[in-house]
């Protein structure tokens, strides 16, 4: 059974104002998140994303569908039923929300208070907690006092108090600068790794799919146009929206001004080749080539670390005579796509 | 000069107890008045549109109440009231009616005070307690009022200052205090000693409120 699993959930707003249009910020969604999943859902701003991680703990009751977390159907509690299953689901935010009123232990203690946890168990829960997210230090300090980074490990250990299995994590790095990011993304790892915790990741950000998902969805105008293992998402995007995002990380295959540039300044027959990490590295593929007697530079591209997994995608300038160039990139084999740049 | 001396000499115990009478006045009145302006207040912040105990209603109605009451002059209002205070004290007249009309116009007052201070609060911060399976009554009593508090403590002392205003038409039903005194005793009897040593006290009366206001919203919100 999956951890949270989503069936054909639509969210509609009314209109605004008489006679204007219903917005439908979630259209039609269905997802399975597995247990111990770190499952991405990366979009534009207003495709939907931050609505559909609202909808898993019930912070907004859905137009149609269902959404069964733990095998329970949330879309059908409300009131103390309700509250009790979010006390169950963790939840970070791209502000942090911490609450500027109380010291960092208090903002800690939170959701401690509201499960009822005893006072004296309550302090030693915080403690421990902070020591995991690397803040003992700071337990009497504001949240003002504190950076980002900081408070968004506040926010981490705050949502993990009441020993959650499932974390929702809205924009959580989206308001931190790269340093900082890589910091709160490790410990989410952590999170997951050493306590199990399924994380459900909204962003807009590739990177951080890159660094922390194991499977992704990609969302557009309240759908989801395209999901799968990330790695897949990754090498062999199916959508154009996928393809955009992928570009954002991965030093994609030249186009427009920058391939008319390559042109110009390389003679020769342009190619890509994609190869992952099922397939032959590029010290193989370049082997090949030198053998078959081609002269050849590399002019675009790079190799990039998917989820730990290697995957390249390499533009070179190739001169030499057309058998041998064909003859080169067949003996080069599997796990890698050559494609001769034509536009 | 000397006379001058004299005058406030013989001035003082009467100016010592009239400010005494104000001061319990807008004591009281800022209890009562206080109390009833942060549950109005609270409840026209929940029940709008969006809030933790969202009710359209309701909202609709306090909201039509505290429009209705708040824009009335205080010195009509306090006379159009005299029928319910002698209801309810059993007098149309004196102090305590002054306290009961201060108390009435003051909740609807800071009840809109109240409310502006609590929207200010970052809504994040009840998103993220309603996230934490928090009951709206808990996030009213954990959440939004300590959060709101040092705006609520500038809030509460700008409606003291207002009330000490408030105070000073209690002459038109029989009540004391500084303004009284300075009317009656000072206006009317063309004595303006009087009027200028109550106006003196009440100006230090008002930049202590306001400093004290200062001081504890300064405290709290750490600055």
């Amino acid at each position: 059974m999956p951890h949270i699993s989503i069936t054909d959930v639509t969210k509609s707003y009314p209109p605004r104002r008489r006679g204007g249009a219903t917005v439908v910020a979630v259209d039609g969604v269905s997802l399975d998140v597995e247990r111990g999943d770190v499952f991405g859902v990366i979009g534009y701003s207003g495709a939907g994303k931050s609505t559909l991680v609202r909808l898993i703990n019930g912070l907004e009751p859905v137009t149609q569908g269902s959404i069964q977390v733990d095998g329970v159907d949330v879309t059908s509690l409300s009131g103390a039923r309700l509250r009790e299953v979010r006390q169950g689901i963790g939840m970070i935010f791209q502000r942090f929300n911490l609450l500027r009123s109380r010291t960092i232990r208090a903002n800690v203690a939170y959701p401690l208070e509201v499960v009822g946890m005893p006072r004296d168990q309550r302090r030693a829960r915080v403690d421990e907690l902070l020591r995991f997210v690397g803040l003992e230090d700071k337990a009497d300090a504001y949240p003002e006092q504190l950076s980002g980074g900081q408070q968004q490990r506040v926010g981490i250990a705050r949502a993990l108090a009441a020993e959650p299995a499932i974390l929702l994590a809205d924009e959580a790095t989206s308001a931190l600068d790269p340093e900082t990011t890589d910091e709160v993304l490790d410990l989410l790892a952590r999170v997951n790794r050493e306590l199990g915790v399924t994380i459900v990741v909204i962003t807009h950000e590739m990177d951080v799919i890159a660094r922390i998902a194991t499977k992704v969805a990609v969302m557009e105008q309240g759908r989801v146009v395209e999901s799968g293992a990330t790695y897949d998402v990754f090498t062999r995007p199916q959508t154009d929206t996928a393809r955009r995002f992928v570009r954002t990380v991965v030093r994609a295959l030249p186009d427009g001004d920058a391939l008319v540039a390559l042109r110009q300044q390389h003679d020769g027959r342009l190619f890509t080749i994609s190869f992952t990490d099922e397939g032959a590295s590029e010290a193989r593929v370049f082997g090949a080539l030198a053998r078959a007697g081609v002269d050849f530079h590399l002019v675009h591209g790079g190799v990039d670390d998917i989820q730990g997994r290697v995957y390249g995608l390499l533009t070179i300038a190739v001169r030499g005579d057309d058998a041998a160039i064909r003859d080169a990139v067949a003996s080069i084999g599997s796990g890698v796509t050559i494609t001769e740049v034509t536009a | 000069m000397n006379d001058l001396v004299e005058r406030l000499q013989e001035l003082l115990p009467t100016l010592f107890e009239q400010t005494g009478i104000t001061l319990w006045l807008v004591a009281v009145s800022l209890l009562f008045g206080g109390i009833g302006g942060l549950l109005v207040g609270t409840a026209l912040y929940v029940t709008r549109r969006g809030g933790v105990l969202a009710q359209p209603v309701a909202f609709w109605v306090l909201n039509a109440l505290v429009n209705t009451i708040r824009p009335i002059p205080f010195i009509i209002f306090i006379v159009a009231l005299q029928p319910v205070a002698r209801a309810v004290l059993g007098t149309g007249l004196g102090t305590n009616v002054i306290i009961f009309s201060i108390s009435i116009a003051a909740t609807f007052g800071i009840a809109r005070i109240v409310e502006q201070n609590l929207i200010s609060v970052d809504p994040g911060v009840v998103e993220a307690a309603r996230a934490m399976g928090a009951s709206p009554w808990r996030i009213i009593r954990t959440v939004i009022l300590p959060e709101a508090f040092g705006p609520l403590i500038l809030g509460y002392t700008f409606a003291t200052v207002a009330l000490i205003d408030m105070s000073s038409v209690a002459s038109i039903i029989g009540g004391e205090g500084l303004g009284a005194y300075a009317l009656d005793y000072g206006y009317r009897r063309f004595d303006p000693v009087v009027t200028w040593s109550a106006l003196a006290i009440i100006i230090v009366v008002t930049q202590l409120v306001q400093g004290l206001g200062n001081w504890l919203a300064r405290r709290i919100l750490r600055h």
